[in-house]
């Protein structure tokens, strides 16, 4: 069976009469296995939809080539789009319509009949929103409402371009839950994201863009072991002796505040039982490597999400 | 809920063109009527304009002179009231002042055989035709007196026929060009006002995506548009007919692949427009800067020939002058289709000129 998406050397540079050239993507390579849920990780201008655009078929690289399901997004092929669900970044909604009567009109567009077009409608959650006008939906309605149409068609690859991106936190976790449930079907589902934690919640690999080029690509816990960073555990000021510290560090750095002594350890096992054990444990946190500091290790940048 | 096969998917595709088409002119038809915007400025805009240039410059011949007779006006005695509407002042000067203040065309004094008339300047057109009917009551009342004088003399009378088909009255003339500025205003305004949406939107974008071809979907966009300008066209027709008298020929059918070919010229302008302008305000803005000075030389709102030399010079580049000339001939004249064989023509060449420029020079990459 062909992969999901091969992506093979793409490059596509803009030439802005202000901005001169502007390599938006410069050699990105990657594969996309079926049944996976891959992320694209990066700050906002890192190139991630310019990419995706191109991968869908919407843009023409100036080179690089791109196979999805085995074959090539251009020319546009009805059998091809016809397994492909798209949400992109604007919601692309047609105007004074209707919830059901987006979906509807999508419904039709991918031959899928009408009770498909009422299915996704309860699945994302606006079955009663349904006679709600699109302009009328809440943001995180809308997003949702774009997924619906994306998945009307029954698709087997799914993009998603920034779903979450200007939701507040709950309609964010809401839409996890659906992006999970949609990959859990068996369809292959590519995420955009410049949120650390969304990327690192739902994607079972991620690839880091910035500036245009793929830095890195690994699963979320592979990155986190790859970069073999130490452990911060924190507990307040006070607890603890100067002496007690320099002991429980055992050698490793440790730096002691106004408000708090933080441990940077290999081996947070034997650290917190020892610090449970001293009965201080006031204002403990326990926080291991995560994307961000992958994210600093790859790029050599601080995260600017 | 199944991922289906490639198979199944392929025969979905294949059957789904025309279903897609009829979706899609459905879904952007329905999106028409319930722009509020739209609806105005389609239908109601036009008819507005129609009920005001009906009225300037159509009160003025049709209704009875303002006479004010100084004293008493024997000849006036035999006038007819649809022509004139007598008013008494004490003497001559308080008269004038009436005519100063344009509430009457003229006045009028009797001294024994002499008719003294004073037709008005502050507003001239209708003074001269107060003169003019005042002048012929006189000379009624003359060939009645020497008639009664001389019984066996023949006297020679006159007799007026219409001419041009009686397409004198203004709502002859207006309202083919009314009806041209309309057509013209909804295919500017909506090709450019639509093409920006999708910039913003992305509509267009997504729907590449689908298996629907970006063909099926602007076919079905044109189409509502030329659903739309036929039933402009036919709201227009009535109303002129039914409301303000305008009598239409037995051609009047003829107007409708008038419009429809008028209609892909003004699309094609708009599409022009919504690719240079970025937001909705210079769209309108930039739609406004072309179809009114288009308007204005075409002789939609004022008879051509009474147009000085070089608007008339630059009226033939206007595709409204020959929407409006066309219309007018099969209409308000009642000639056949091979009459305006030339307009025709224009249209057909400067839609397929236009369009043909707007393809070339749009940037899809925006949509």
């Amino acid at each position: 069976m062909d992969a999901a998406i091969e992506v093979a050397d793409l490059r596509k540079t803009y030439r802005g009469r202000r901005t001169g050239e502007v390599r938006a993507v410069d050699g990105v390579s990657f594969r996309v296995e079926r049944g996976e849920f891959f992320g694209i990780l990066g700050p906002n201008g890192a190139g991630k939809t310019t990419t995706l655009e191109i991968v869908e078929g919407l843009r023409k690289p100036d080179s690089g080539t791109v196979r999805l399901l085995g074959r090539s997004p251009w020319p546009h092929s009805p059998e091809l789009t016809g397994r492909l669900g798209v949400q992109l970044q604007a919601s692309a909604f047609f105007e004074f319509l209707t919830a059901r009567e987006q979906i509807e009109t999508f419904a039709e567009l991918y031959g899928a009949g009408q009770g498909r077009a009422a299915e996704m409608l309860e699945l994302v959650g606006l079955a009663e929103h349904a006679n709600v006008r699109c302009e009328k939906l809440s943001g995180g309605q809308q997003q949702r409402l774009s997924i619906a149409c994306a998945l009307v068609g029954d698709p087997e690859l799914v993009f998603l371009d920034e779903p979450t991106a200007a939701l507040d936190p709950q309609a964010r976790r809401n839409l996890w839950d659906l992006m999970r449930s949609i990959n859990a079907e068996g369809r292959t589902v590519v995420l955009t994201t410049h949120y650390m934690e969304e990327a690192e919640a739902l994607c079972d690999r991620v690839a880091i863009m910035d500036a245009g080029k793929i830095r890195a690509i690994d699963s979320p816990a592979g990155f986190v072991q790859g970069l073999d960073a130490p452990t911060k555990v924190t507990v307040a000021a006070g607890q603890l002796s100067d002496e007690r510290v320099q002991e429980l560090a055992a050698g490793e750095p440790w730096t002691a505040g106004e408000t708090a002594v933080v441990f940077e350890t290999r081996d947070p096992r034997k650290l917190l039982t020892a610090l449970a054990s001293d009965g201080a444990l006031d204002g403990l946190s326990v926080r291991t490597a995560n994307l961000e500091d992958v994210f600093l290790h790859v790029t050599g940048r601080e995260w600017r999400g | 809920m199944s991922l289906e096969t490639a198979e199944a998917r392929t025969v979905r595709a294949e059957r789904s063109g025309g279903r897609a088409y009829r979706s899609l002119f459905k879904a952007l038809g329905r999106g028409w009527l319930r722009d509020r915007s739209q609806i105005f400025f389609t239908i109601l805009l036009p008819l507005m304009f129609m009920v005001l240039l009906a009225s300037v410059f159509g009160s003025g011949d049709t209704a009875a002179s303002r006479i004010v007779a100084v004293g008493d006006v024997a000849v006036l005695d035999g006038a007819d009231a649809d022509e004139f509407a007598v008013a008494e002042a004490s003497d001559l000067d308080a008269a004038l002042a009436m005519l100063r203040d344009g509430d009457a065309d003229a006045a009028v004094v009797q001294d024994g055989s002499t008719v003294r008339i004073y037709p008005s300047a502050t507003n001239s057109t209708s003074g001269a035709i107060a003169e003019g009917r005042l002048s012929a009551l006189v000379d009624d009342v003359n060939v009645e007196v020497l008639s009664a004088a001389a019984p066996g003399e023949p006297v020679l009378a006159t007799e007026v026929e219409e001419a041009d088909g009686g397409a004198l009255q203004p709502i002859q003339y207006l309202a083919p060009g009314i009806l041209a500025w309309g057509v013209a205003i909804a295919g500017v305004f909506g090709a450019a006002g639509t093409i920006v949406d999708w910039k913003r939107d992305k509509l267009l974008r997504r729907l590449r995506l689908t298996p629907a071809s970006v063909r099926t979907f602007l076919g079905a966009k044109v189409s509502v548009n030329l659903v739309v300008a036929v039933g402009q066209t036919a709201v227009f027709l009535a109303v002129a007919a039914l409301g303000f008298g305008l009598r239409l020929s037995a051609w009047t059918w003829f107007a409708v692949p008038l419009v429809l070919l008028g209609t892909l010229a003004f699309l094609a302008i708009g599409v022009v427009i919504g690719g240079i302008a970025q937001t909705s305000p210079a769209a309108a803005g930039l739609s406004n800067l072309v179809t009114m000075p288009m308007a204005f030389v075409s002789g939609a709102f004022y008879p051509l020939a009474l147009s000085p030399g070089w608007v008339q010079a630059i009226s033939y580049a206007s595709p409204m002058r020959y929407l409006n000339e066309a219309l007018q001939s099969v209409v308000v004249y009642g000639e056949p289709p091979t009459a305006v064989l030339p307009q025709i023509g224009f249209l057909a060449a400067f839609a397929a000129i236009v369009a043909l420029f707007s393809w070339k020079t749009f940037k899809f990459d925006e949509l």
